[in-house]
């Protein structure tokens, strides 16, 4: 008899009263069966929104607010600095648009390829703009006629300043598909 | 000495050598073999045992093994163009040239960029093999399913590889890559049924919220999509591929081994 008694006692030294919480687990005072549950899964609600608090947290920190990115309106000098019938390459690195004046006036076209967005090159002899990635051709409307381009090159919103400055603002575009090129300020008469 | 004790022998029973190896000294029979393998970190995803028919070359073609070990050449050679290559538009392209051209063994850029097409290769050739073997077929089904995700993240590798150079070939290469993020299904902004994701007349999907601007961090192409690109490259998807790599190399223990009828 006695051996059997220390065999169950064996881990926890008689000196030592047995744990605290033990106890009080045992008697259901404190914490019941149901509170016990009831806590756990508040518990486990919170561990879940707060880890998908911050998935999403994760998820919006990829999505800056602020943009270290060229500006999209820029000057483009007068009406007079471009010639009739020709397309003009100076703004076609720095700000990737070509100007074009015809007789009525002046639009500015997207230098991005309608197709995958590539830069076209504009050929004077061919007169067209040839993409080299995949042989997409537009003319110098800017309307696709040969290779994969599923519709024409966009335009810009372009507008006289009160100096009698051009101003092209590149966040607003224009495309021909959606009959958006009849918008007064997609074409700059002059 | 004139036992045939080798030095191995000696040192095998020293407190150095059974503080590392368990198992008490040289393994001598197969379940001393069988207790090095266990308890070794980097054995241990290894089966303790193979039957001499699975590891036949004309049968596995060891395009897994080999995966495997382009995966890791690259990933040391990846180390070492770290210490040269800064991922800004000033740099990137010069660095790149400065290491093929002057940094002393500049054929690490090349051993690269080559292991890299021929980790492609190897990965492709062991799912042609796994499939005509049929060893994607039940109980290995959740492994080949493993395997496509790590062709997927083998293949974004690639892709954000691809970028690093900021020649004109990575350009134009990530310029299309990325436009197809834009035609993305819902998630982008040129993609079929983006208009859906709005409140009223507030769309969620733009031009500054897509898929294609959360790949290239911008509306277009630049600094910031060097950086992106140059962290997923080298921290986030090589971490990623090595997590399912371990769970692929387990899986197929635990599977019933390499190519064995199951």
């Amino acid at each position: 008899m006695p051996k059997a008694k220390d065999k169950k006692t064996v881990t926890i030294t008689p000196s030592s009263p047995p744990p605290a919480a033990l106890n009080k687990a045992e008697s259901g005072e404190e914490v019941s069966r149901r509170s016990f549950f009831s806590w756990l899964s508040i518990g486990w609600v919170a561990f879940i929104a707060a880890t998908g608090g911050y998935f999403t947290m994760m998820l919006r920190f990829f999505f800056p607010n602020v943009l270290f990115e060229p500006v999209q309106t820029f000057r483009a000098g007068f009406p007079d600095d471009y010639t009739k019938g020709q397309v003009d390459l100076r703004w076609k690195e720095k700000f990737g648009v070509w100007m074009i004046r015809n007789d009525e006036g002046l639009y500015a076209l997207s230098t991005v390829c309608t197709h995958l967005g590539c830069t076209p090159n504009w050929q004077p002899t061919a007169k067209k703009f040839k993409c080299p990635c995949h042989g997409s051709g537009f003319r110098m409307t800017g309307i696709h006629f040969e290779g994969p381009a599923p519709r024409p090159l966009e335009r810009f919103k372009i507008t006289l300043a009160d100096d009698g400055e051009i101003i092209v603002d590149k966040n607003q575009k224009y495309q021909q598909e959606k009959g958006q090129w009849t918008d007064p300020e997609a074409f700059l008469k002059v | 000495m004139s036992d045939k004790k080798s030095l191995l022998d000696k040192f095998s029973v020293g407190q150095v050598w059974t503080s590392i190896f368990r198992g008490g000294g040289v393994p001598k029979s197969r379940r001393q073999r069988m207790m090095v393998v266990l308890n070794s970190v980097f054995l241990h995803l290894h089966p303790v045992r193979l039957p001499k028919h699975a590891v036949k070359l004309k049968f596995t073609w060891c395009m897994g093994g080999l995966s495997f070990f382009i995966f890791l050449i690259l990933t040391i050679s990846g180390i070492l163009l770290m210490f040269y290559y800064r991922p800004t538009i000033e740099y990137a392209y010069t660095d790149m040239i400065d290491l093929s051209e002057q940094v002393p063994f500049g054929i690490m850029r090349e051993i690269h960029r080559w292991g890299a097409h021929a980790m492609v290769i190897t990965v492709w050739l062991h799912m042609f093999r796994v499939f005509m073997t049929g060893s994607y077929k039940p109980p290995r089904e959740f492994n080949w399913a493993i395997g496509v995700i790590l062709l997927i993240l083998t293949l974004l590798l690639s892709f954000t590889g691809y970028l690093l150079p900021w020649d004109q070939l990575a350009i134009w290469a990530i310029a299309v890559g990325s436009n197809m993020a834009g035609a993305t299904p819902l998630l982008g902004a040129e993609g079929p049924g983006s208009a859906l994701l709005a409140i009223g007349d507030i769309n969620f999907i733009t031009k500054v919220s897509d898929a294609r601007f959360g790949l290239i961090g911008g509306r277009f192409l630049g600094e910031a999509t060097l950086l992106r690109f140059y962290v997923l490259h080298c921290i986030g998807l090589p971490f990623i591929i090595m997590i399912f790599m371990a769970v692929h190399f387990w899986r197929i223990r635990k599977d019933g081994g390499i190519s064995t009828p199951v």
